[in-house]
């Protein structure tokens, strides 16, 4: 237990077609304050089902375990609570909004997590200038406030999109689903030291990525592997370049014999 | 071989005497039309989704000509007519049927003639084909004829109709508008009122060459209303009708509308939305008729559906055979927010040119899931996440209207009448 963020023997299944399928089958994992942790895994092991299950999608049903969120039984809240409780999750494919301009989505969101938490609303002008200015920070072009969301984003726009949501949305805990796929080297640096930037006691991450990459730029304290709904490996930021080299074959060979 | 002659005049019951003693030959022909179609029911293929019975079981008097003046100011205030831009908008006020002249203020720029007075009935019109329109035919006691003479701009003008009235009633105004060559015009339509009634208007327009009208039509009749409404359009060469209705009130609401380019080169829109909850029926037919070639048509009416609401969509565009070089496009979409709303959609293209242009669509959909649970995930409530969604479907149709004036009412109006938080289930 860290007080933090405790995930015990979360299972969760999704209802496919009529069909339904298990896909955390016991996932154990916790996140002191503070810390930035990773998880690498396969495809189809489950990262993002994790994600969502953290940020409350309804379709992905919790069968078992227990999510604790500092101090909070996390399972028991609406994605809305859990976004203005400090959860963040940048998504693996982020979501287009017809019809809906990116400055005022933001802003509905910044100011719906503002009421939420006790604080006053921000005013057009203020957020506006706040916006601009994390805007310019990640290397965006200042057109994609006024551009539908996500609507016509290339794949890295879409990525950068996600770190602008959560660099003013100041949560207290981010999941990165895959946040450095089709980013660019440059784009890279610029969504690590987002961050980075964010890095303090009072805030931890769970960046999920297939890429060692990223995690030069954002040293993490621990990396996690996951495999077939659980997490069959843990240990410190060295073993990216071992996954890097060797691949999963021996994780999935020691978790098959344990 | 049809050897009786049909006569369903049983279904006019409702009207009782007041369909009596027509002398003038225009109503005259319109009464034999009428007896022979009666109301038309569900068997009648352009009536096939909308049913009018709820009509025939209730007697429909003729409106007291007296009305208060309090609550037409009141209605004309909920409308927000006597405030801001609006207010200084020359209008034409027509209070169960009958032209009110303490509250209407006439254009300086548009002649202004009145039905009551010159009792003319247009061309436009096809009372033996269309049985509301014979209604109206028979039925018509007044309406605003407006003329805007070559080259002139003759600004915007409002058509307000109210209805107020305690026991059931129905009036039947008829309406013209002409440009005459290079002539251009905003009218925007306003239908609204209180009680029980049934507005039945038939619009006769006539676009010269050259001429351009903008038509904005916003249909916030009363609850227990029903508002069945035909319009015919005529443009010709070079000439434009720009036309939208939004539909959100009635307990039972048609805009028909018949609209034909007849020379080269003429454009037509008829665009529309609506969002109904409740019980609400709301039909949207349409007959565009390209009848010259190089012209052009669009069409996209969105419907957002909530309740046992239910949206009813019949398009028709037909291309001549003369009618080379057009280019028509028609969409119908529809949001559904509850699994009791229903919408029935009927595009059709029939065409006999060759080289044309045509393309047309319809899409049924609810709320996504996937957008909905992204806002959620941003910290936006559940019920604004889905109003913000509702608003974004919306805001692309209401982007058609181009006078921003008209615009501005109908999403103030639409903003109004959104769904209840929840209401949905
Ligand atoms: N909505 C769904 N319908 C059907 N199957 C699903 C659904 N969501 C997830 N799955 C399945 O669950 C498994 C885990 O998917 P998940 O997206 O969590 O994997 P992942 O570890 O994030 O993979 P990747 O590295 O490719 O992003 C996969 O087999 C996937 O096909
Ligand atoms: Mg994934």
């Amino acid at each position: 237990m860290t007080q933090f963020l405790d995930i015990s023997g979360l299972c969760a299944r999704i209802d496919a077609d009529g069909q339904e399928k298990e896909i955390l089958k016991g996932v154990d994992l916790s996140i002191p304050p503070g810390e930035v942790h990773a998880i690498m895994g396969p495809n189809g092991s489950g990262k993002s089902t994790l994600s969502y299950a953290l940020a409350g999608r309804e379709d992905y049903e919790v069968t078992a375990g227990s999510i604790t969120f500092q101090g909070k039984n996390l399972l028991e809240m609406e994605p809305e609570e859990r976004a203005a409780a400090g959860l963040f999750l940048a998504f693996q494919s982020p979501i287009e909004l017809p019809g809906v301009n990116n400055a005022n989505f933001l802003r509905t969101a910044v100011n719906a997590v503002r009421r939420a938490r006790g604080q006053d609303e921000l005013d057009a002008v203020t957020f506006l200038k706040t916006a601009r200015a994390a805007a310019k920070e990640l290397a965006m072009a200042p057109d994609m406030l006024k551009r539908n969301v996500n609507v016509g984003f290339s794949g890295g726009e879409k990525k950068r999109n996600e770190v602008l949501q959560m660099t003013l949305l100041q949560p207290s805990f981010a999941i990165l689903d895959e946040t450095d796929s089709g980013l660019d080297v440059d784009a890279l640096r610029i969504v690590a030291e987002g961050v980075n930037r964010l890095r303090s006691p009072g805030f931890s991450a769970l960046v999920i990525t297939h890429h060692q990459r990223l995690l030069d730029y954002l040293v993490p304290d621990r990396i996690h592997v996951m495999a077939n709904g659980r997490i069959i490996h843990s240990g410190g930021p060295e073993l990216a370049q071992q996954i890097d080299r060797e691949g999963y074959t021996r994780f999935l060979a020691e978790a098959e014999a344990a | 071989m049809n050897a009786i002659t049909k006569d369903r005049s049983d279904t006019l019951a409702p009207f009782g005497s007041r369909l009596d003693g027509v002398t003038d030959p225009v109503r005259k022909a319109a009464i034999g039309a009428l007896h022979r179609s009666g109301l038309p029911d569900r068997r009648v293929e352009e009536w096939r989704y909308t049913s009018l019975r709820f009509l025939t079981e209730t007697p429909l008097a003729a409106p007291v000509e007296v009305y208060d003046a309090g609550q037409v100011q009141a209605q004309l205030e909920t409308l927000g007519l006597t405030t801001g831009p609006l207010a200084d908008v020359p209008r034409v006020v027509f209070v169960n049927g009958r032209y009110a002249a303490p509250f209407s203020v006439l254009p300086s720029e548009v002649d202004v003639s009145f039905f009551a007075k010159t009792q003319t009935f247009g061309t436009l019109s096809c009372p033996d084909r269309d049985p509301l329109t014979a209604l109206n035919t028979v039925l018509a006691g007044d309406g605003a004829q407006l003329h805007v003479p070559a080259g002139k701009d003759g600004g915007h003008v409002l058509l307000v109709s109210l209805g107020q009235t305690d026991a059931p009633v129905s009036f039947h105004p008829r309406h013209a508008v002409v440009l005459d060559e290079g002539a251009k015009f905003t009218l925007i339509s306003i239908q609204a009122g209180q009680g029980r009634y049934l507005h039945n208007p038939v619009l006769e327009i006539s676009v010269a060459a050259q001429a351009n009208l903008k038509h904005v039509t916003l249909q916030a009749e009363g609850e227990a209303a029903a508002c069945l409404a035909t319009t015919y359009a005529q443009v010709a060469e070079h000439g434009t009708y720009d036309s939208f209705v939004l539909g959100l009130g009635g307990a039972l609401s048609r805009q028909e509308i018949h609209a034909r380019l007849a020379a080269p080169f003429a454009t037509v829109h008829v665009n529309g939305a609506q969002m109904l909850a409740g019980k609400q029926i709301g039909d949207v037919t349409s007959v565009i008729s390209h009848a010259a070639p190089d012209c052009t048509s669009r069409q996209t009416v969105r419907n957002v559906l909530d309740g046992h609401a239910r949206g009813v969509f019949q398009g028709k565009v037909f291309v001549d055979r003369v009618a080379q070089k057009t280019d028509g496009y028609q969409m119908n979409q529809a949001l559904l927010l509850s699994e009791n709303a229903e919408i029935d959609a009927k595009p059709e293209l029939e065409i006999y040119a060759d080289d044309v242009k045509c393309s047309h669509g319809a899409t049924v959909g609810a709320l996504d899931d996937d957008q909905l649970f992204y806002l959620r995930s941003r910290g936006v409530p559940n019920a604004e996440a889905r109003q913000i969604l509702i608003h974004a479907f919306m805001d692309e149709a209401l982007g058609l209207i181009e006078d921003e004036m008209a615009r501005t009412l109908c999403i103030r109006m639409l903003a109004r009448s959104f769904p209840v938080a929840g209401e949905s289930a």
